[in-house]
């Protein structure tokens, strides 16, 4: 037996790939956006909301395209809720920011422009990365809370079957 | 030691007979430097001479009896003490007496055993020395003489190639293949990457040759694990269809063979871990052994000589550029 002692580095065989998976949309296709922060209510009972718009192509995930309003306590349910039901190491939310909620505050407080606009980043950051998480994706409390016009806390918590 | 000046004391060297001849290698030491040594191979013969240099002249050395030993052993370092010796031979050079002048006795080990590869790990070494020994009653003087054991392979008769098909259910599916289970340690690693499903955004790909040193049995084993290799395959987002290539030299890279179970006392093994790296910093990864051995050296080609096998291939492949080469028949 002749032995080589150069090595052979050629590439191995592979198929070609079909064109259409070369060009046509990925099958990974997931963004939200989180905007258009409007604060509701009057005097002490005010609380702003935000838009949570998704779009994607999974198939896991019923509607292609879903709205929403989300207040920042809705965020806090479904980390606690994922916390609790996944196997993720579920990340940080934006701060409660208890402080400005203190009267007696030079500024807006909790209503502040910069505030509102430092949490909706930090909100959509959150909801973004717990969206694209494959432990994640399957759990009920996020698809309703990504797809379902309100929030049902007496929902019976479990996984979202393909 | 001397009390006050008073007694005779000696120094020993031991010279090997092929010391011109025979080639030394590059092994680590403990404390990370790099030293050279005489390099053997399993069973061949280890002579020379131990010369006994006295440092007072007119002086006489009694002694108990001079020995050379040869010693393959096993140090685990967390049991410093007890030395697993799994070769040991001894010579008398001279019965208890006298040395009145300094001396040289001649020494031969024939066709000594030599079972395992030297190794200076992280938590154990195995190594292989002479010592020379000038029994006394009250102090022995003596000296160690390291070499380094290689222990060699031929091509092995079966070496299948790995392919397999893994994935998280409905997120990521891929297909990896590397073109040998066992590499030679101046090899290339050959495969590629075949994704099936692509459901999670992906940033990067990078392939990594870990070292897990294994010391302890039962209850009390203990892994090592080093990464001795990092390298990036891919950068981007790939899509179902696309084949990623490898292609990894495997000369660059500090490793031994793979040693396993050595005298039961511990084990060396190599893994090619495959880790994928998502937008999020999530990371997937496949972890595979290979099995790496030591080729002999044997007559090299001429680099010109390589060159032109390795463009032969290249170039007897298919004339139309196509995304896949074609493989040649191998002759």
């Amino acid at each position: 037996m002749s032995e080589a002692t150069v090595a052979d580095t050629r590439r191995l065989n592979s198929k070609p790939q079909d064109l259409t998976d070369a060009y046509g949309p990925p099958s990974n296709f997931l963004e939200i956006d989180v905007y258009d922060p409007q604060t509701i209510g009057v005097g002490r009972n005010r609380f702003t909301t935000y838009e949570v718009r998704m779009r994607t192509n999974l198939p896991i995930f019923k509607l292609k395209e879903s709205v929403v309003r989300r207040r920042y306590s809705d965020f806090e349910w479904l980390k606690n809720e994922l916390e609790r039901d996944s196997k993720i190491v579920v990340p940080p939310l934006p701060g409660k920011a208890l402080k400005r909620q203190l009267p007696f505050r030079g500024d807006e407080g909790i209503f502040e422009e910069s505030f509102i606009e430092e949490r909706r980043a930090g909100l959509e950051q959150f909801i973004n990365r717990i969206a694209g998480h494959p432990l994640a994706q399957n759990e009920r409390c996020l698809h309703m809370f990504l797809q379902d016009e309100s929030i049902d806390r007496n929902y019976i918590p479990g996984k979202v079957r393909q | 030691m001397s009390f006050f000046g008073f007694g005779q004391t000696a120094e020993i060297d031991i010279v090997l007979n092929d010391a011109e001849t025979r080639k030394k290698v590059e092994h680590k030491t403990e404390d990370g430097k790099k030293d050279k040594y005489f390099l053997f191979y399993d069973g061949e013969t280890v002579s020379g001479k131990v010369n006994v240099t006295l440092k007072t002249p007119g002086k006489r050395l009694e002694h108990y009896g001079i020995k050379i030993e040869f010693v393959g052993q096993i140090e685990l370092y967390y049991d410093r003490g007890n030395h697993h010796e799994f070769v040991s031979l001894v010579k008398d050079l001279a019965r208890p007496g006298e040395l009145s002048q300094s001396q040289t006795f001649d020494f031969e080990f024939t066709h000594v055993e030599k079972p395992y590869e030297s190794y200076t790990g992280q938590n154990v070494k195995l190594r292989y020395f002479l010592r020379a020994t000038i029994s006394r009653r009250l102090n022995d003087i003596s000296k160690e003489m390291d070499i380094v054991v290689q222990t060699l392979c031929t091509y092995p008769e079966i070496n299948s190639s790995i392919k397999m098909e893994v994935g998280i259910e409905d997120c990521l599916h891929i297909e990896f293949e590397y073109n040998k289970s066992k590499y030679h340690l101046r090899d290339v690693i050959v495969g590629k990457i075949y994704f099936l499903l692509v459901r999670i955004k992906i940033k990067h790909m990078e392939i990594d040759i870990i070292k897990r040193e294994t010391t302890g049995t039962g209850p009390s084993v203990y892994h090592e694990n080093d990464t001795i290799a990092k390298y990036e395959i891919m950068d981007g987002a790939p899509v179902r269809g696309e084949s990623i290539p490898i292609r990894l030299f495997l000369a660059g890279y500090e490793m031994t063979p793979t040693m396993r179970d050595i005298n039961k006392k511990f084990s060396v093994r190599y893994y090619l871990n495959l880790v994928l790296i998502d937008e999020e910093e999530r990371r997937y990864f496949k972890q595979q052994e290979i099995t790496l051995w030591r080729k002999g050296d044997i007559v090299r080609r001429s680099m010109s000589q390589q060159a032109t096998i390795a463009a032969q291939r290249y170039e007897g492949s298919n004339p139309e550029p196509t995304s896949a080469q074609a493989k040649e028949e191998t002759d």
